[in-house]
């Protein structure tokens, strides 16, 4: 007799028996399992037990078992923050001990700050300022030499500590230019004319009637106290210059006009509260070598 | 029946198991001119592996003083006058396809020469086989102890063999590990049991696997793991000299006595003699008289045994010897033999291996001992300034490879007058900002490069050349980027 596979599966059958199981004629052998593989299982089973005692696990009301271990996500990541602090502790006692001016011409420090003020920048500033503090609309580019408040690292360190127009900090960089539409203080025709007048402070082309002459006395009532009488600006107060190439929020007069007619300012937090001393030292020295730094 | 039963004749036969049980082999000692060069090779070989970590290299005080290192920490490999930093890992490439080029002309002039001398699973197994005659005797002696049931004496002679090769594995291990640290140094803190943990663990898993390997695996891993008997098949001519059994000498083989009766009555008599030394001696268990195998690793032991034998019964020596199946045609037919070491094939190799290591030798004397890398700012490409000007920002890393501190300047190159600011550059030297790189150091500057719109056309952004000029001696190493601005391509 020849060991064809029918044969094979009626001797088998005869030994391990089927499952019961049977669909259009088709049964299940009712074959037994490897023994490594049953021992893996077992061995699985404890491996889980041991799981839930040691490890937080099952859901409770209000709460969850916290474990043997006492592990946790989140006092896990603590360790790792904690973990960096110290391996960052010696240059930053150096950083805090060091003044801005002295951290920029010691290399050790300047890169050592600039990695960590990278990084600093990339978790707190980016989401305004962009990745690479190119800025976006009313956001300001921090590599060009246009400051409102300042490109000195004091007047950066500074606007870093105290932010700007954040009242939660009594120090904080303040000024508020007027809602000259919105209160009425200009008509819609004069701030046309105004508008008209402010892009040929930077040599931009301006409606063909155009009135100059008289949006220059608009601007010498109304704008000069701020922006000075040729819209070069005013750090102090956060006045952006008129007269350069660089809008904040764009050169279309229409864009012009919206911000003369709303007024206000843009708004920054104070970091002084959330960031310590050596971060913000380090930020602002990343900042002021981005390039534009006075 | 079915068609197809009546045209499968083994389906009768019961099914081979997929698993063959391995055949102890018992190589026998031998003594002879391979042997002697097999010898050789090993004590030379684990000589320079032992003694190559405590060779000393003066490099200065700012570089480790070993010979040969591989810094990982601090991404250096030294060997004796060459440093290699990590971005130069294409030695190492160059170095292995000099490496195989090397193999494939030891194949083509003499079949596996690396298998049977040079290989270190080969050099070690057979370090290790020596071992096992030393404590428990020759081929006839073992087997005799191991088919009686487990004594005393065996149990004892077992456990001597077993911890000496754990000694020799460990060994083995143990030196791996200088070659990645100060080897004086590594050595006290091992013995004191200061060193790093991965030290141990490296010295634990080389002395497992030698252990294994050359003790217990020995020559499965030629037959089941190792990748070359397969490639070296494909790699081999009619040429390449391979230990050959010339049966052309051999055959018919017969009995000594049948032998010499047959010469005497003028029939045919071959000079093998059937003794089965070469099988007795070979260290993978083949009968080289099968002709070519892959089990074979062409170690030339069975030469030596087959001379032995050959001298006593007064035969010329050399039934088997590095020879060609060419040759042995050719002595059938009359001929006499041809051997031919430089053919085409040869020539290749050797041109190729002639030719990268001279363009490996050119770069390493012609590189230069610092580099300048530019890379520019992603985002934003460009700033525009308050007065219209386009500043573009770069991170320019320069590395000092020297063994002290440099002082250079960078001249930016390409642009109509441009001005150029290095942010952390230090005092002037004739009106440029220096830059000083610590021995053996990069330092990484960030220079901006600004330049009036007006001056750049528009289409594709213009190039630029940053050169970094040593103040000692004036060499020059140049970093090459562009200069983007919104009216260039990009």
């Amino acid at each position: 007799m020849q060991d064809t596979p029918a044969k094979h599966t009626d001797d088998k059958k005869a030994i391990v028996g089927t499952t019961g199981h049977e669909w259009d004629g088709i049964q299940e052998l009712n074959n037994p399992l490897p023994r490594w593989w049953l021992w893996t299982f077992y061995a699985c089973v404890l491996w889980a037990i041991g799981y839930w005692v040691v490890y937080p696990a099952i859901p409770l009301v209000s709460s969850f078992t916290q474990g043997t271990f006492g592990w946790h996500s989140r006092s896990a990541v603590v360790a790792d923050l904690d973990g960096l602090k110290t391996l960052r502790a010696p240059m930053n006692a150096k950083i805090e001990a060091a003044s801005l001016a002295d951290i920029e011409k010691t290399p050790e420090l300047l890169s050592f700050a600039r990695a960590q003020g990278s990084a600093a920048f990339a978790v707190n500033c980016s989401p305004c300022h962009g990745a690479g503090a190119q800025g976006f609309k009313g956001y300001p580019n921090l590599n060009d030499d246009d400051w409102l408040w300042g490109g000195s690292l004091d007047a950066i360190y500074t606007t870093l500590q105290h932010g700007i127009r954040w009242d939660a900090d009594k120090d904080t960089r303040s000024s508020m230019m007027p809602s000259f539409g919105k209160d009425g203080i200009l008509k819609p025709a004069e701030i046309s004319v105004v508008a008209d007048y402010v892009r040929s402070l930077s040599g931009l082309s301006t409606d063909k009637d155009a009135d100059l002459a008289a949006g220059q006395k608009i601007f010498a009532d109304n704008c000069a106290a701020c922006h000075g009488d040729k819209g070069e600006g005013n750090q102090e107060m956060g006045a952006p210059k008129l007269n350069d190439k660089i809008w904040l929020y764009g050169s279309d007069k229409s864009v012009i006009m919206e911000r003369i007619t709303l007024g206000g300012g843009g708004i920054m937090p104070a970091w002084g509260a959330r960031l310590d001393n050596p971060t913000i030292k380090s930020l602002a020295v990343y900042v002021h070598t981005l390039g534009g730094g006075q | 029946m079915s068609l197809s039963q009546t045209f499968d004749p083994h389906l009768d036969e019961p099914e081979p198991p997929l698993y063959a049980a391995r055949k102890q082999i018992y190589p026998q000692s031998v003594k002879g001119f391979y042997r002697r060069i097999k010898w050789i090779i090993l004590f030379v070989t684990l000589g320079i592996y032992y003694f190559l970590p405590f060779v000393r290299w003066d490099r200065g005080p700012n570089a480790p003083s070993q010979a040969v290192l591989i810094d990982l920490p601090h991404r250096r490999a030294y060997f004796f006058f060459i440093e290699i930093w990590p971005q130069e890992v294409y030695y190492l490439t160059g170095l292995l396809i000099i490496a195989a080029l090397a193999l494939f002309l030891m194949n083509a002039m003499a079949g596996r020469l690396w298998c049977g001398y040079l290989c270190p699973q080969t050099v070690w197994t057979d370090l290790f086989m020596a071992v096992e005659r030393m404590v428990e005797g020759d081929r006839r002696e073992r087997m005799h102890r191991d088919g009686q049931p487990t004594n005393l004496e065996t149990f004892s002679l077992k456990l001597l063999k077993h911890s000496i090769w754990l000694l020799l594995a460990w060994w083995m291990g143990g030196v791996w590990v200088l070659y990645f640290a100060d080897a004086p140094t590594l050595v006290k803190d091992l013995a004191t049991f200061q060193a790093e943990p991965i030290a141990y663990i490296s010295i634990a898993v080389l002395t497992f696997t030698t252990y294994t390997f050359a003790g217990l695996m020995r020559e499965q891993m030629c037959l089941y793991m190792c990748p070359w008997p397969r490639i070296q098949a494909a790699l081999t001519d009619e040429h390449a000299l391979n230990v050959t059994y010339r049966y052309d000498r051999g055959e018919p083989r017969m009995s000594l006595k049948k032998a010499t009766h047959a010469r005497e009555i003028g029939e045919p008599a071959g000079d093998c003699i059937d003794c089965q030394q070469c099988v007795a001696v070979c260290p993978t268990g083949v009968d080289i008289r099968h002709g070519p195998e892959l089990g074979c690793i062409q170690c030339g032991l069975c030469i030596d045994a087959c001379d032995e034998v050959m001298l006593k019964i007064n035969r010329p020596p050399r039934l088997i010897a590095y020879d060609t199946d060419v040759n042995i045609k050719r002595r059938e037919e009359g001929l006499a033999p041809v051997f031919k070491p430089i053919r085409s094939r040869t020539i290749l190799y050797a041109a190729l291996i002639v030719l990268i290591s001279g363009i490996m030798a050119y770069a390493l004397a012609t590189r230069a001992p610092f580099t300048v890398s530019v890379i520019h700012d992603r985002n934003p490409i460009f700033v525009k300034l308050s007065d219209g000007h386009i500043r573009n920002a770069y991170t320019v890393r320069i590395a000092n490879m020297l063994m002290d501190p440099a002082i250079f300047t960078l001249d930016v190159d390409g642009l109509h007058d441009p001005h150029v600011e290095i942010i952390g550059g230090e005092a002037e030297i004739a009106g440029k900002p220096s830059i000083t790189v610590g021995a053996d150091q990069t330092r990484e500057l960030r220079v901006l490069v600004t330049a009036n719109d007006e001056d750049i056309e528009e289409g594709e952004p213009p190039h630029l050349e940053f050169t970094i000029n040593d103040q000692a001696d004036g060499r020059v190493a140049v970093g090459r980027d562009f200069f983007r601005t919104p009216k260039t391509i990009h």
